[in-house]
């Protein structure tokens, strides 16, 4: 065991820290577009450096780097204040899944435009009727000659507006067991026959879309992994979510929490016996996710690819942003009613974590099946 | 930057799993915690200190093994899931108190050690007490000593942060045993009348270490505890028939037991940064060892009595075993401070 950094490592940290300080974007502008548009510029900045796709193999124009040095690269952005980059999910899941399944042609095809963030990725998985239960899924793709006619209804479509590609996973054999009949298309979004629909959620605003796809067309060279396929492919997009996802997030939690000890103190709150046991826990809990997530990445380092113990650590992850914020609104007292406050937007925000990239309660299945070996759930 | 034990480490605590596992069956347990008046025998000693697990975190100038805290965490961790009754950690309190003098000599040759700290006013701070020393004459009375009666000498605290040494059989100390709620661990309240001890001197910060490193080890043996009540909460969901169904298929108990995991998961991080920080890290041993302490001890609690709650009524039965690791974890939350006490030194950490 050793949690020190390796000179190499120091050294690498370093030159991100120096970098960063020397190239800091600034604040990023009011407006989805304004915003997105910067995110974008950031990425290419990064990109320029090498550092976009970090861990991604160098043939592949990555930086070839370790998840330590990932996870140093994470920690050095959130301490510099930096923004996300704009093509998040074509980074954290697209490009990893079409690494991993992906053909040759493919992996020359889209991976460099997702690294320059001039081709934005979404992800078509879930459906109004198919959340958790994601293989019953009820989009459909047929074959006509070298093309797929997909008709169907997705959901939670982030970046749907921005994006070039959706990684759309449909049912390609009906009678097929659930699990078997579904296969992973990359679908151009650029095409009449998918209409985009802002999905309004409990914060106002509207951050994912519906999608409705209309007989969309899909050359059958868009296929990831294989026909029929899909469900494993999904898995591997799912578990990168997750392991990915994981370690960045956690470096959120530590910010924010940093933000709340200071606001405490400020009002005076800090002084408070029942107020200072609760952020002490926070604190503790915040630590023992940054810690798991230090452990996923030993073990990734060790076997090539995250294991079900990821799910731990997203599970935990909603549960503590969720306490955070509850304690945030617990401070702001009488003010909680009002909307003015920045912690009443992510307090609502927060009511999501429990639910995007698996519930809860799917994760506890997962942690009780696969880990813990108990039967299934019936 | 590598979170996971060394290959030694990983030796470490399967050697101690498979040696605690075949001496303390839990037969032996309950036969050691109901009938064995001092809760081991001479034999069990004898092999433990044969093994060096005494002196296992004794730097190697006072006649110890000089082994680190994470692994006599590693070794702790296995003692809470045999839930071996044995006097090896109220010895290792004491040694670490005494190596923080120089004196961990004291125990050699399998001489056992014991802390007494509580005194009857405490306010719950382990390291704090009101006992005033008269010169080198202590006179007071210490609650829930860990097994004073077999120990040979006892490290006493004073008000002012002071330690002091005495053999246990010296005169104007009287022991006299109290009912614990975990029977596989014997308590006793030590009176002192006016009984004569050397003090230890050690810098502050070398106690403070010692203390931090008991806390650990005490969170350590706490994690230990909850994997095995939640191995045998497992075991039994798979194995309970209830509406011609694994009662494990549920999801009301196969959550609890996905919790259990989240929690001793948690706990084993945080008690393994905080032992590598006291040996590689000491500007964050003590927080670390605090968030440890606090977390372990909530952890134990709620893993063991949910565990409980999977067995249904028979966990509630004494003929189960579940019980003994329900108490011990909750005697372990509150021996070496309790996670109210340890999440109070986080807080004036992080918020002054």
């Amino acid at each position: 065991m050793d949690l020190t950094l390796s000179p190499t490592e120091l050294e690498f940290r370093d030159e991100v820290r120096g970098w960063l300080a020397e190239n800091d974007p600034g604040h990023e502008p009011e407006g989805d577009e304004a915003g997105f548009e910067f995110r974008r510029g950031w990425q290419r900045k990064l990109n320029e450096r090498g550092w976009a796709g970090l861990s991604w193999p160098e043939r592949y124009g990555g930086a070839g780097a370790t998840q330590i040095e990932q996870a140093i690269f994470y920690e050095e952005i959130a301490r510099a204040g930096a923004p996300q980059m704009a093509n998040t999910l074509g980074l954290a899941m697209g490009g990893p899944t079409v690494i991993a399944h992906g053909t040759e042609e493919q992996r020359e095809r889209y991976l460099s435009p997702i690294l320059s963030a001039e081709e934005i990725w979404c992800q078509g998985f879930s459906e109004p009727q198919s959340g958790s239960d994601l293989a019953s899924l009820r989009t459909r793709a047929v074959r006509k000659g070298d093309e797929w006619i997909v008709t169907g209804q997705k959901v939670w479509t982030t970046y749907a507006h921005q994006s070039k590609w959706c990684m759309l996973v449909a049912r390609t054999d009906p009678d097929a067991a659930k699990h078997r009949g579904l296969t992973y298309f990359l679908m151009d979004m650029e095409q009449d026959a998918v209409e985009i629909r802002p999905l309004r959620q409990i914060t106002g605003e509207a951050e994912f879309n519906e999608l409705f796809i209309e007989e969309a067309r899909i050359p059958h060279e868009n296929i990831v992994g294989g026909e029929n396929n899909g469900w494993s492919v999904a898995i591997t997009t799912l578990m990168h979510e997750r392991a990915g996802l994981a370690f960045a997030l956690q470096v959120e939690v530590q910010i924010a929490l940093r933000q709340l000890m200071e606001r405490a103190k400020e009002i005076g709150a800090a002084d408070d016996p029942v107020i200072r046991q609760r952020l002490a826990q926070l604190y503790i809990e915040a630590q023992v996710l940054r810690l798991n997530a230090y452990r996923g990445l030993t073990r990734m380092a060790k076997d090539g690819q995250p294991g079900p113990e990821g799910s731990i650590g997203k599970w935990h992850w909603g549960e503590v942003n969720q306490s955070l914020t509850e304690l945030a609104l617990d401070l702001a007292g009488p003010r909680a009613q009002l909307v003015d406050d920045p912690w009443t937007y992510r307090f609502l925000r927060a009511r999501a974590n429990s639910i995007e990239g698996g519930t809860t309660e799917i994760l506890k299945n997962i942690v009780a099946e696969r880990v813990l070996g108990l039967p299934r759930a019936k | 930057m590598n979170f996971d034990l060394s290959e030694d480490q990983v030796t470490i605590g399967r050697t101690a799993r498979e040696f605690l596992g075949a001496r303390y069956r839990l037969e032996e347990v309950r036969r050691l915690a109901l009938e064995e008046e001092r809760g081991f025998t001479d034999a069990q000693w004898e092999e433990i200190a044969e093994l060096g697990w005494p002196e296992l975190a004794v730097p190697e100038d006072q006649g110890g093994q000089g082994l680190g805290t994470v692994e006599l965490a590693v070794v702790a961790e296995e003692l809470g899931y045999a839930l071996a009754p044995t006097p090896l950690q109220s010895t290792w309190a004491a040694g670490l108190l005494l190596a923080a003098a120089g004196e961990a000599e004291r125990l050699a040759e399998g001489r056992r050690g014991t802390v007494a700290q509580w005194d009857e006013d405490t306010d719950g701070a382990p390291d704090h007490s009101t006992l005033e020393p008269d010169g080198n004459r202590l006179s007071g009375t210490k609650l829930a000593v860990h097994d004073a009666a077999s120990a040979d000498l006892m490290v006493v605290t004073a008000a002012g942060g002071r330690h002091f040494v005495l053999a246990t059989d010296a005169p104007g100390v009287s022991i006299e045993s109290a009912e614990a709620l975990d029977t596989t661990r014997r308590l006793f309240t030590v009176t002192l009348d006016g009984a004569d001890a050397e003090e230890l001197t050690a810098d502050e910060s070398a106690f403070g270490r010692a203390w931090h490193a008991i806390a650990v080890a005490s969170a350590a043996e706490s994690v230990g505890v909850g994997q095995r009540a939640m191995e045998m909460a497992v075991a039994y969901a798979k194995d309970r028939t209830q509406f011609d169904r694994p009662i494990g298929t549920y999801q009301a108990v196969s959550h609890r037991c996905a919790q259990m995991l989240l929690e001793v998961a948690g706990a084993r991080s945080a008690t393994h940064w905080a032992a590598w920080a006291l040996d590689f890290e000491p500007e964050t041993a003590k927080v670390a060892a605090s968030m440890a302490k606090a977390y372990a001890s909530d952890c134990g609690a709620r893993v063991t009595a949910s565990a409980l709650q999977v067995h249904g009524g028979i966990g509630f039965t004494w003929e189960h075993d579940l019980h003994w690791f329900l108490k011990r974890a909750n005697a372990n939350a509150h021996s070496y401070g309790d996670a109210r006490w340890h999440r109070d030194q986080v807080a004036a950490a992080v918020l002054g």
